[in-house]
């Protein structure tokens, strides 16, 4: 009947809260609020060598921090299997090729790449991780800021690399094609979207799928000790195409909304 | 008094607990667990029963880690452990319903715990900040203690009322206003307009608090 313990319906998201630029000394960052589950994501850039197989293009990093704060079992290194999960999903997330566009960060050809670390800090845990981190990342992707470095060719034929003095001359990174995460849990028989902790603990499988903007499915995993019948998955994926796509939508006028707003911004940053 | 400590027991005190092992411990949101006695609890009819072996038994099969029971505080030990009892007919398993943790110094020490609100659920305030919102019982007269748990589904608009409540709960909580029945129901009343789900809106929270906080003051004066 689509009813849920809070009121919401089995498809609608928490009231979420997304600030970017929120890190000072990062390329770009972002926070999102989604419920009790709170992410902070920092994007650097650095400047080293492309990987031999991919010469002419740059790449991203991914690390997960689960912070002690999030939950009691997190304590020491309680959380670095999840971290390393999350970190392997983001990873294969974004190995396909259109995500995004790997060749724009190449400075040199096999010699210098722009390198995006992404990091990923968990501050509180509470449910639906995924979709947040993965919101999260797009955000801060998208309020990234790499500096337009020029190559300098001397007569001996060795290369210089010259920072432009400007520092809002930058390059911005495309992030139309990034998808974004979102987590079916299976309760019962019906499914639902952005589970709090305590409906993750009612639910028995899960389905990660991620989704991109204009709806098409990217990658999708199965967690969870339990078995998903192939026509509830059949369902939940075009639940989540559906819900993903909406979900791009709103992040996107809100991204747009946020950088209209430009340097008069206030920024609540961690004291609002 | 700080806003969010554990609970400090004291006799005569209505608690919602969850049993968590064997030999009777009960979570109550305190700083150890509390203990329910074989002896304090009542049997299904309210008889009087033996202590034995069979008795023990039966006792297992009716209460299981994880179940919910409402209980009375019968005793503090010198370290601050609490001793339960169920021995009334109105205390014991419960059933189908929602609980909300909150802090223990928000609900308040009133007469009775156990309030039957008119828009259709009832409420059980635990002095230990949990919360048990379940849908009215149709029969007065059944053996309350719920030995039977009820297990049939709950109707949509019941369930329509209590997810209303649990959410107004939250939002008294979040504005930190203290929880009795007369807030709960002005919460409840002015979150009409507003979709359920839109009660968790910071903005509607703010609203509708501001709204009881009013309705209450002029109770008062």
């Amino acid at each position: 009947e689509d009813l849920r313990v809070d009121g919401r319906g089995c498809e609608d998201y928490r009231c979420a809260e997304v600030e970017t630029d929120v890190v000072s000394n990062t390329s770009g960052s972002a926070r999102v609020k989604l419920g009790h589950t709170d992410i902070l994501v920092g994007v650097k850039a650095e400047m080293g060598t492309p990987k031999l197989e991919k010469p002419d293009e740059g790449y991203l990093e991914f690390f997960v921090d689960c912070s002690a704060n999030a939950t009691p079992e997190f304590e020491g290194r309680g959380g670095e299997e999840l971290g390393t999960e999350i970190a392997n999903t983001l990873y294969r997330i974004f190995s396909s090729e259109s995500c995004v566009d790997l060749k724009s960060l190449c400075i040199n050809p096999r010699e210098h790449c722009w390198i995006l670390y992404v990091d990923v800090l968990l501050l509180e845990c509470g449910g639906n991780l995924f979709d947040a981190i993965s919101i999260a990342v797009k955000a801060a992707l998208f309020n990234t800021r790499i500096p337009k470095v020029r190559v300098l060719e001397d007569e001996e034929g060795s290369k210089e690399i010259e920072l432009s003095d400007d520092p809002y001359d930058c390059i911005r990174l495309n992030v139309d094609e990034v998808p974004c995460i979102v987590t079916l849990s299976k309760i019962g028989y019906r499914h639902v979207v952005d589970a709090t902790l305590q409906e993750e603990a009612c639910s028995l499988a899960s389905l990660l799928i991620s989704v991109t903007s204009k709806g098409d499915l990217t990658c999708m995993k199965k967690v969870g000790k339990g078995s998903l019948d192939p026509e509830s998955i059949f369902e939940m994926m075009e639940t989540g195409k559906r819900v993903g796509k909406s979900l791009h939508t709103s992040l996107q006028k809100i991204l747009d909304e946020e950088e209209s707003l430009g340097t008069t911004r206030q920024k609540v940053g961690f004291l609002g | 008094r700080s806003l969010a400590p554990r609970y400090n027991g004291e006799v005569g005190d209505i608690v919602v607990g969850r049993i968590t092992e064997k030999r009777w411990k009960v979570e109550t949101n305190s700083r150890l667990d509390s203990v329910l006695l074989l002896s304090s609890m009542n049997l299904p009819g309210g008889e009087l029963r033996r202590r034995s072996a069979e008795d023990e038994l039966a006792m297992r099969d009716y209460l299981q880690e994880g179940d919910l029971i409402s209980a009375e505080v019968q005793s503090v030990f010198s370290d601050g452990a609490v001793s339960l009892h169920t021995r009334s007919l109105k205390y014991g398993k419960l059933g189908q319903g929602v609980l909300v943790q909150v802090s223990p110094s928000l609900v308040k020490r009133q007469k009775t715990h156990f309030h039957d609100l008119p828009c259709g659920a009832s409420v059980i305030l635990g002095n230990n900040g949990f919360i048990w919102i379940y849908p009215t019982p149709e029969q007065k007269d059944e053996e309350a203690g719920g030995f039977t748990t009820n297990l049939e589904p709950v109707p949509l608009s019941d369930r329509e009322v209590i997810s209303r409540l649990r959410n107004c709960i939250v939002a008294l909580v979040t504005q930190k206003l203290m929880l009795f029945d007369t807030s709960i129901l002005y919460c409840y009343e002015a979150s009409l307009p507003h979709q359920i789900k839109d009660i968790l809106k910071p903005e509607v929270m703010e609203e509708i608090v501001l709204e009881t906080r009013q309705r209450l003051l002029d109770l008062e004066g």
